[in-house]
């Protein structure tokens, strides 16, 4: 048995540099924390590939099946012999894959900050943030225990939120962390509460016993299927409700209205918080949760699906419409976040398809790191730059960002599906998935692939093409170093993490999987892609009045789906006139007239009583002594009475 | 010589007894009234020494207590009196209708 508690070492270095970074930066070394937060994620990107690598080839299998390995169980809250609250380590295929994109992505975003993030103020703060947020999220991915998971949530909430409003003198910044927090926060209330039915149910909060009790068959299976709420059984209720945080963190519909506005963060933290890691986390507790999920029955899957679709599908729409450049990502992290859930959603039970989803969906989870975080930190690039994050401010870059055009272009390939970039692969498996599960959420898909096609290359030519803009001057050549490097590796990543055979490695039930073919089920996602791409070329190439017609063709749709399907009007609506005219204002009547009307009442008639007597505190020595002897008295009298 | 009855005794401590409380409800001088609470005290002596030697003349209790009494009653006139030294001070009177202020 090799020893696997080196493993700890992963998340506790960014951690590590959280407290030094966070304690002492600012004083001691605001010029160096840069480096030594950079440090400290090379050296855990390091450590989480070397795992990877010994995961995957070495000493991962066991008969031929990718088992999970325990490597640390530190027993932290035991409330009774089942239920407790363990820090533990788990090395499973899903998490190793996390450790090594979330360590990797995160590196390449120090690298990146160190150009970016410059001459801050709050330089050291930042570092610190990054590494809290990094360990947080690597503590989540690796975490064996659902308990633990939920702590981790929360922490990667919390970074979240701080990292939003890392600039918080604006006050946008300070609202969009305000909201990303709350509506997050309301959906970690689902995630809580399907924790607390599933364990409750199962009497374990230990995942792989939980998964192992509830599904197959047994006396707490029993259980949370006999009990039922609304018609619905317990266990349906927990994964819809654990369905329900993650879909909060994700970003699904109609919880992702927090993702646009965290933009208001510095770009790079948008690249690996929003894009890359965090907002995958729904997906990825899923994905930990899947056997359970697909024993309960297809009716909780057929929710994952369609939400999945329906947010896919929606964030496309919308991301055709914005113009502004780091709002379109968000939209397109969306939707990319939607196919990953809905490719969980495909199970079957039958038919050789069982179980593609699954691999699917990790597969895009893995490219989609990639190709994000490189589009996102072009964006940063770009923003850089031109100091503006709106489309029309740009034109015509290509030749004053040489290396940032490539790199963008790669990513927009990527993400738009067009082989042999790595989008197309994991695409590709989540729409054969799809098509083997159901036909609709397949048109969806593609219809939404092509879409997302055009809205990528809608962008690239915005950006690089059309009429050359005013250099804003100041800068010469085209970024530092620091900031071209991640752009190259994140690159080749984009370019060649589709050739890693995904389905050998990662798969339902740890079996390696024949790789199918691509052969002519691709040809209709790639022609819509190619479709979507002329048409962002027709468009957007140079500058003409031929998109300002093609909105006024489309009308209403488009100007709903510029006002991003009027969903932020409704939350505002239902809070501002709803909720806080039909709960908020009786609560606050009922607190101030009843509650503190209460305790004035109380406090009136303590005065008045206390008016009433205090005379008898007259001052005068015999009136006291009269008292006392009379209470004597009376003692006297009640003693006799009592003891004869 | 025939003993004198415990009767008697009683009624001269209760006699000694209701002088004392008089006093303490009548008097308006402070230090009559505390000698008035000093009668009060010595009541209850001679009550206790009264018992102590006819009902249990065995024992010793009744003596003792009798003994602490009087160190408390000294005590407590050490007390009393400086109360009565700043009550002088600062109404120039020792008299109780004067404390009246003192009151809520």
């Amino acid at each position: 048995m090799p020893n696997y508690a080196y493993i700890v070492l992963i998340p506790l270095l960014p951690l590590a540099g959280f407290v030094v970074l966070g304690l002492f930066g600012r004083r001691y070394f605001r010029r160096f924390s840069g480096i030594i937060g950079t440090a400290l994620g090379l050296v855990a990107a390091g450590l989480a590939l070397w795992v990877a690598y010994g995961y995957f080839f070495d000493w991962g299998k066991l008969n031929g099946a990718y088992r999970p390995i325990i490597a640390t169980d530190v027993p932290w809250l035991t409330f009774s012999s089942g239920l407790s609250i363990d820090m533990s380590i788990v090395l499973d295929p899903i998490s190793v894959m996390m450790i090594v994109v979330v360590t990797f992505v995160s590196l390449m975003v120090h690298i990146f900050s160190l150009g970016y993030m410059k001459g801050e103020e709050r330089f050291a703060t930042y570092y610190a943030f990054l590494g809290l947020f990094t360990f947080s999220m690597l503590g989540l991915v690796l975490s064996g225990n659902l308990f633990e998971t939920y702590i981790f949530w929360e922490l990667v909430g919390c970074s979240s939120f701080l990292l939003i409003g890392y600039y918080y003198d604006r006050p946008t910044a300070v609202a969009a962390a305000k909201k990303a927090f709350i509506v997050t926060r309301f959906a970690d209330l689902g995630f809580l509460i399907g924790i607390l039915i599933l364990s409750f149910h199962a009497e374990t909060l230990d995942i792989r016993t939980l998964i192992h009790r509830l599904a197959e068959p047994g006396p707490q299976l029993t259980s949370i299927t006999t009990a039922s709420f609304l018609g619905i059984s317990a266990l349906s209720w927990g994964l819809i409700l654990v369905f329900v945080g993650g879909a909060g963190k994700s970003a699904l519909f109609p919880l992702h209205i927090w993702l646009p506005d965290a933009m208001e963060g510095p770009t790079p933290v948008s690249a690996l918080i929003h894009a890359a890691t965090m907002v995958v986390a729904g997906v990825y507790l899923v994905a930990r949760l899947y056997p359970v999920y697909v024993y309960a029955g297809p009716a909780v899957l057929q929710v994952v699906l369609y939400v999945g679709a329906v947010s896919a599908f929606l964030a496309a729409i919308i991301a055709c419409t914005q113009t502004d450049i780091k709002r379109v990502l968000a939209y397109s992290t969306m939707s990319q976040i939607g196919y990953m859930m809905f490719a969980l959603g495909t199970w079957r039970p039958d038919g050789e398809a069982a179980g593609l989803g699954y691999t699917a969906s990790m597969f895009h989870l893995f490219t989609h790191a990639f190709f994000k975080a490189l589009l996102f930190l072009c964006a940063g690039v770009i923003i850089h730059r031109v100091h503006s994050n709106e489309m029309k401010d740009m034109g015509g870059l290509r030749k004053l960002l040489p290396l940032t055009h490539i790199c963008f272009l790669v990513g927009c390939l990527a993400i738009a599906g067009i082989p042999p970039f790595s989008g197309f692969f994991s695409k590709e498996d989540i729409l054969l998935a799809a098509w083997h599960a159901n036909k609709l959420v397949y048109g969806i898909g593609l219809f939404t692939s092509g879409l997302t096609a055009f809205y990528m290359f809608k962008l690239y030519f915005s950006i690089f093409w059309g009429r050359p803009v005013q250099d804003a001057g100041g800068h010469h050549g085209e970024a530092p170093m620091t900031l071209k490097i991640p752009l190259v590796i994140l690159a080749l990543g984009a370019i060649f993490a589709g050739w890693v055979p995904f389905s050998r490695l990662v798969t339902y039930n740890g079996l390696p999987q024949e790789s199918h073919g691509i052969g002519v089920f691709a040809i209709a996602p790639v022609t819509l892609a190619i479709i979507g791409v002329l048409i962002a070329g027709y468009l957007y190439r140079r500058e003409s009045g031929r998109p300002a017609r093609a909105a006024a063709a489309m009308g209403g749709l488009y100007r709903v789906a510029y006002h991003k399907f009027y969903i932020d009007e409704v939350y505002s609506f239902i809070t501002k006139k709803i909720i806080f005219n039909f709960i908020g204002r009786p609560a606050a009547w009922i607190d101030r007239n009843i509650v503190d009307g209460l305790m004035n009442l109380l406090a009136t008639v303590i005065a008045r009583i206390s008016a009433g007597i205090k005379g008898v505190q007259s001052g005068r020595v015999q009136d006291y002594v009269l008292y006392f002897f009379a209470g004597i008295a009376g003692l006297a009298v009640l003693f006799i009475y009592i003891y004869t | 010589m025939s003993q004198v009855p415990l009767s008697h005794i009683l009624i001269v401590s209760t006699a000694l007894f209701f002088i004392g409380m008089y006093g303490l409800f009548t008097r308006r001088n402070m230090i009559t009234m505390l000698m008035s609470v000093e009668l009060i005290l010595n009541s209850v002596n001679i009550n206790f020494v009264a018992f102590n030697k006819y009902l249990y003349p065995a024992q010793l209790e009744g003596v003792f207590f009798t003994l602490f009494i009087i160190a408390i009653a000294a005590a407590e006139a050490a007390v009393a009196i400086a109360i009565f030294i700043n009550l002088y001070r600062n109404f120039h009177s020792i008299d109780v209708e004067g404390t009246g202020e003192m009151k809520f």
